[in-house]
C-alpha cells in the first residue's frame, strides 16, 4: 500500500473513525452478539474490504504486510471487527492465487463497487484439523455444478454475499476443489448464529448446501487443485491471524499500562511495584517478539517466498502470546479486570480462539515439524 | 465552481499543552498535528458543493512549516483536488493580519468563486483570519454558518447562522467568504483509497517571493505565554449531612459570596 507514511496516515484515519464510531458500541456488540450494519457500513466505506483486491480491479493492492498492519490496528480495539476484514481477505486469497481474469472481474468488481462481503467455508462436522476429510460434494451437471454438504464455523456466515467453499470432486487430497457460491443461490441456507465465548460480535454459522447449482465458471483453479490452493491460502492467512493476536494483546497491554499508572494501593501507583513492572515488561517483550515474527512471515510472502513453517510459527507464537498477555492484563487489573467495565476480559476471551482457528496450535506444530523433519511416519 | 478552503494545522485536541522553552510558544515535542476541526467542516462543505453541482474544483490552502503538508494531504485524502502550501518561515508566529494578507494573495492568484474556512482555529482561537481575508479582498463575509445553498446560476449563496432561538438567513453575492460553525455538516473520514490517491495529487509550494506580500513584522506582538496558577485544592466539609449542608451554605454565602 505504498510508502510507510501513507500507511501511517491510513492507520491514523482508521483509528479516529473507530474511536468515534465503533468503540462506544463494543460492549453492546459483545453482550448482544450483534454486528451492526452501521459498523459494516463504516468499515466498507473506509475501503477495508478492498485491501487485497488488485489495483487493476479498483482495489488497494495491499501487500500481506500492510494487510496485517491494518488487521493489527483493528484488533487493538476489537478482535470481532478485525476478523470481519480478516476472514473476507482469506476468502479472496484463492481468487488472487488461481482466479482467471474473468473470475477476478466477476468477483472483485462487486467487492469494490458494492461492498460485497466474502466468507471462507472450509470446516465440516467431520473435517476440522483434518481438512482432507472434507465430505461436501460437487457434481457436474451440464454447464453447472451441484454442491451438497454442510460447513461449520463459517466466519461472516449469514452476512456474507459470497462463500468460498471447498468441496469434493474426487477421492483423496487430489479430489478437492474450490468454488465461489453466491449467498442467494437456491438450496443454500445458513444455520443459527453460534453463541461463542469470544469474538461475539462476529457472526459464526453453519452453511447448508442442498443441491446448490452454480455455474462451472465459479470453480476456482483446476479441478483437484483445491488442497494445494488451501495450503497456499492458509500460508498467507495465518500471519493475519497472528496480526489479530498481536493487536488484541497490544490492546490489553495498553489498558494494563494505563491502569498500573492510575491505580493506587499502599499509597502509590501499582505500576511502581516491581511485581507489576516485571509483568508489564515481560508482556511488552512478548508482544514485540510476536510482532517481529509475524512481519517476518509476511515479508517472506511479499518477497515471493512464502513459508508455511514461518506462517505457522507466527500464528502459534502470536496466539499463545495473546492468551498469556491478556490473562496477565486481567490479573493486573485485579477485580476490575474481571468486570465487563474494562475491555481486558473481552480481549482474554477473544484471544482463546486465535489458538484454535485457521489450524489449531497443535496443527501449527505439525506444520513446523514437517518442515524440519519431513512427514511423520505415524 | 472553484472553492478554496483555508485550513490550519493545529495540535490534536487531546494535547496536554505546556509553555515551551521560548515562552512565546508552546512545547511542540510529541504533539500530534491535525486539521483544525472547524476547517474540516469547511473542507467537507466544499466537497459537498462540488458533488452537488457535479463539477468544480476544491483547493486546500495552508501556510506554515514543512509539517503543514501532512494537514494538506489529509484534505486531499478527504477528496480535495489539489493543495497550495505557503512555505514561509516568516509566517511562524505571524499575527492574523499578516496571515490574512498572505492568504488573500493566494486567493487573488487562484481566483475562486467561494472561500470557506473554519470559524476559528482551535489553537489560538482568534477567529479573525476569515473576516480579515474578506476585508482585504473587498468581499462579503458571513461567519459561523450552519447551512449554505448556492444558487443554481452560481451568482449568489444563501447561508444561515444560528442566533439565540432562530436561524438568521442571508443572501450574499459570490465571490464571498464563509466561515463554518460546528453543525454545518458531519465531515467524512479519509478512506484508504482516498489516502492512496492523495499522493498523486499536487501540493503546490509557494515561497515568500512568489506572492509579492511584504511580511514586515507583526502589528500584534505576542509577549509571552504564562502558565495558569495551579487550581487551589477543593475543600471537603465533613460531618453529618444536616450540619455539613448548613456549613456549606454558610461558606457559600459568607466566604465565596456565591449565594
Amino acid at each position: 500500500m505504498g510508502k510507510p507514511s501513507d500507511l501511517a496516515l491510513a492507520l491514523e484515519s482508521l483509528r479516529r473513525a473507530l474511536r468515534e464510531q465503533v468503540v462506544p458500541l463494543l460492549p453492546h456488540m459483545d453482550e448482544t452478539q450483534e454486528f451492526p450494519d452501521s459498523v459494516r457500513g463504516l468499515l466498507t466505506e473506509l475501503g477495508l474490504l478492498t485491501l487485497v483486491v488488485p489495483e487493476a480491479h479498483g482495489g488497494l493492492g495491499s501487500s500481506l504486510t500492510d494487510l496485517c498492519r491494518v488487521i493489527e490496528e483493528l484488533a487493538r480495539w476489537d478482535a470481532s471487527i478485525a476478523v470481519f476484514v480478516q476472514a473476507h481477505a482469506t476468502a479472496l486469497r484463492p481468487l488472487l492465487l488461481a482466479g482467471s481474469p474473468e473470475q477476478r472481474r466477476a468477483f472483485f468488481g462487486p467487492v469494490v463497487e458494492q461492498g460485497r462481503l466474502f466468507a471462507f467455508a472450509l470446516t465440516e462436522p467431520h473435517a476440522g484439523s483434518d481438512a482432507a476429510a472434507i465430505a461436501a460434494r460437487a457434481e457436474p451437471a451440464g454447464d453447472d455444478c451441484v454442491l451438497s454438504g454442510r460447513k461449520r464455523f463459517v466466519t461472516n456466515g449469514g452476512i456474507a454475499d459470497y462463500y468460498l467453499a471447498f468441496a469434493r470432486t474426487g477421492p483423496g487430497r487430489k479430489g478437492l476443489t474450490a468454488f465461489v457460491v453466491p449467498a442467494r443461490s437456491p438450496g443454500l441456507s445458513v444455520g443459527k448464529r453460534e453463541n461463542k465465548m469470544g469474538l461475539r460480535a462476529s457472526p459464526t454459522t453453519d452453511l447448508f448446501l442442498e443441491g446448490v447449482r452454480i455455474p462451472a465458471a465459479h470453480r476456482i483453479g483446476a479441478e483437484g487443485q483445491g488442497f494445494a490452493l488451501l495450503t497456499a491460502t492458509l500460508t498467507a492467512s495465518r500471519p493475519t491471524i497472528a496480526a489479530q493476536a498481536v493487536g488484541l494483546a497490544q490492546g490489553a497491554l495498553d489498558t494494563a499500562v494505563r491502569y498500573a499508572m492510575e491505580r493506587e494501593q499502599f499509597g502509590q501507583p501499582i505500576g511502581s511495584f516491581q511485581g507489576i513492572r516485571f509483568m508489564l515488561a515481560e508482556m511488552a517483550t512478548a508482544v514485540e517478539a510476536a510482532r517481529a515474527l509475524l512481519y517476518r512471515a509476511a515479508a517472506c510472502h511479499d518477497e515471493g517466498v512464502p513459508s508455511p513453517a514461518l506462517s505457522a510459527m507466527a500464528k502459534l507464537f502470536a496466539s499463545d502470546t495473546a492468551m498469556r498477555v491478556t490473562t496477565d492484563a486481567v490479573q493486573i487489573l485485579g477485580g476490575y479486570g474481571y468486570l465487563k467495565d474494562y475491555p481486558v476480559e473481552r480481549f482474554m476471551r477473544d484471544a482463546k480462539v486465535t489458538q484454535i482457528f485457521e489450524g489449531t496450535n497443535q496443527i501449527m506444530r505439525l506444520v513446523i515439524a514437517k518442515d524440519l523433519l519431513g512427514r511423520s511416519r505415524e | 465552481m472553484k472553492v478554496l478552503v483555508l485550513v490550519k494545522q493545529v495540535p490534536d485536541t487531546a494535547t496536554q499543552v505546556k509553555v515551551g522553552s521560548d515562552p512565546r510558544a508552546i512545547a511542540t515535542t510529541g504533539i500530534t498535528w491535525i486539521v483544525s476541526p472547524y476547517d474540516e467542516f469547511a473542507v467537507e462543505e466544499a466537497l459537498r458543493i462540488r458533488e452537488k453541482r457535479g463539477t468544480g474544483e476544491v483547493v486546500a490552502v495552508s501556510g506554515g512549516p514543512e509539517r503543514v503538508k501532512e494537514a494538506l494531504r489529509s484534505c486531499l485524502a478527504m477528496g480535495a483536488d489539489r493543495a497550495v502550501h505557503v512555505l514561509d518561515p516568516a509566517l511562524e508566529g505571524a499575527d492574523t493580519l499578516t496571515t490574512a494578507r498572505v492568504l488573500a494573495a493566494v486567493i487573488q492568484q487562484e481566483a475562486p468563486q467561494l472561500v470557506l474556512t473554519g470559524r476559528q482555529a482551535i489553537d489560538d482561537d482568534t477567529g479573525a483570519v476569515g473576516a480579515q481575508v474578506a476585508e482585504l479582498l473587498g468581499w462579503p463575509c458571513l461567519s459561523w454558518i450552519m447551512e449554505e445553498a448556492i444558487a443554481e446560476d452560481g451568482a449568489t449563496v444563501r447561508a444561515g447562522r444560528q442566533v439565540e432561538g432562530a436561524l438568521e438567513l442571508f443572501d450574499l453575492p459570490l465571490p464571498c467568504v464563509l466561515t463554518a460553525q460546528k453543525g454545518l455538516n458531519e465531515p467524512r473520514y479519509p478512506t484508504l483509497k482516498g489516502i492512496m490517491g492523495a499522493k498523486k495529487k499536487e501540493i503546490k509550494e509557494l515561497g515568500p517571493g512568489d506572492l509579492g506580500v511584504n511580511v514586515d513584522g507583526p502589528q500584534l506582538e505576542l509577549v509571552r505565554l504564562e502558565a495558569l496558577p495551579p487550581r487551589p485544592p477543593g475543600r471537603i466539609i465533613p460531618g453529618e449531612p444536616k450540619e455539613a449542608v448548613r456549613e456549606l451554605v454558610r461558606v457559600l454565602r459568607e466566604e465565596a459570596k456565591a449565594i
